[in-house]
């Protein structure tokens, strides 16, 4: 078995389309994830009960079904009722929506954390709920589950490779492609694998940098 | 075109389960061996064997299942194995159950105080006894419900064979999808099995984990 990588590298600008797209779907999906999982943690916690029911049942949905079957849904299934959507927003709402269930409980989690005497002590200062909610609760929760959900757009991340399945033509799409052209399956889907691996570690990074800054921590 | 009943198409889809339950056990089971294995490699201290097994870990949780099937499927072929779409599946598979497996444990048996180690030490235990008789019992309990937990992950990963032509449920869909034109019905027939499967799954994790969370 003789490996072959110079075949492979030799497509490296199908391999930076793919990888700039990549990053793009992660880009957007996990601030809106985030996003999402803010607002049904909240609604789990203080809306009214039907919203607490529907919002319960997407996380529950998205949290026991597969993301590739979500994706197939998504983009086989609704255009029979009439909605079409490309694969690049096919796949993003996928992912946004696989992200929002699993930050949701966990925001849920760092929430439901909030020691009794901060909320007291901002009624005391005359915050409303909502500056209530945005000031003093949230940004300590987020910090608290911080970690883990680092760890869950990470998996999101990796989770976009399955996209490469309705033809949306991020990285793991450049290796089938790859692949077939040049008959080195083997080196393209490790070339990409090992991408993923850096993509996960710098991820990682970036969210570790990003959180204490611009997320939870202290604001003037 | 062949006409689908909706009877057709669901006991199609039932046949299919059964595959993606049978690659679900073999995956739980022979990746908590391995995993168990690597734990105790990890545990055991010997030279290079931490940072292996660390390795194998960040390898396997820092790379798509997706890339990880590929690459077991033509990396079997590649040294002469004949690869079968299911040989390649409960390889693949068993490897990444027990890469989070493992780590899943480990991250238990660092929540055993360390006074434990010492005590059983101060016993005159060996290493193998300390850990069957102290550290294993007291670590695994803890571990009952990330692991009931991760088994959803892996009735879920299965899912992902379909892509290297294994026949379980969602490429059973998919092929039905193909022939009856009724995607929709199909895939949501395909999520609510896969919603029956986990779900229970989910909901018992919850439910050990309140039940066995440690009292201190």
């Amino acid at each position: 078995m003789a490996m072959d990588f110079a075949t492979v590298l030799g497509q490296w600008p199908m391999l930076l389309k793919g990888l700039v797209l990549t990053a793009v779907l992660t880009g957007i999906a996990i601030p809106l994830g985030v996003l999402l999982g803010i607002g049904c943690a909240w609604s789990r916690l203080y809306g009214g009960a039907p919203l607490r029911f529907v919002v319960a049942a997407y996380v529950e949905v998205f949290r026991n079904t597969p993301f590739i079957i979500q994706l197939f849904f998504l983009f086989f299934g609704l255009p029979s009722v009439d909605v079409r959507l490309s694969p690049e927003v096919a796949s993003i709402l996928a992912m946004t929506l696989n992200l929002g269930a699993y930050a949701c409980e966990q925001i849920r989690a760092g929430i439901e954390a909030t020691p009794h005497g901060q909320i007291e002590a901002a009624q005391c200062l005359a915050l409303s709920p909502w500056q209530t909610f945005t000031r003093v609760v949230l940004p300590p929760s987020l910090g608290r589950v911080w970690p883990s959900l680092v760890g869950q757009a990470i998996i999101v991340m990796l989770g976009s490779s399955v996209c490469s399945q309705i033809s949306t033509e991020e990285i793991s799409y450049a290796a089938n492609l790859i692949s077939s052209r040049t008959f080195r399956s083997f080196e393209s889907y490790i070339l990409v694998t090992v991408i993923y691996l850096g993509l996960a570690v710098l991820l990682r990074q970036l969210l570790n940098w990003v959180g204490p800054r611009w997320v939870f921590g202290r604001r003037g | 075109m062949v006409d689908f009943t909706f009877w057709d198409i669901a006991k199609q889809l039932l046949l299919a389960l059964r595959w993606t339950v049978g690659l679900s056990l073999i995956a739980f089971v022979c990746g908590s061996v391995l995993g168990m294995a690597l734990l105790v490699l990890r545990l055991a201290k010997l030279p290079g064997a931490q940072r292996f097994v660390a390795a194998y870990v960040q390898v396997f949780q820092g790379t798509p299942l997706l890339m990880q099937l590929f690459l077991t499927y033509f990396g079997m072929a590649m040294v002469g194995i004949d690869t079968s779409p299911l040989l390649a599946a409960c390889v693949c598979l068993t490897l990444y159950s027990s890469a989070y497996l493992c780590e899943i444990w480990r991250g238990c048996v660092e929540a055993v105080p360390k006074g434990q180690w010492e005590a059983s030490a101060s016993l005159a235990m060996g290493f193998t006894e300390q850990l069957r008789h102290v550290i294993l019992p007291q670590a695994l309990r803890m571990g009952i419900a990330p692991t009931a937990g991760f088994s959803v992950q892996i009735v879920k990963g299965t899912a992902l064979t379909s892509v290297i032509g294994f026949i379980e449920i969602t490429k059973a869909g998919q092929l039905i999808a193909n022939a009856t034109f009724e995607p929709f019905m199909i895939y949501g027939c395909v999520a609510a099995l896969y919603f029956a499967l986990c779900f229970p799954l989910s909901l018992w994790s919850q439910r050990l984990e309140r039940r066995l969370r440690p009292r201190r």
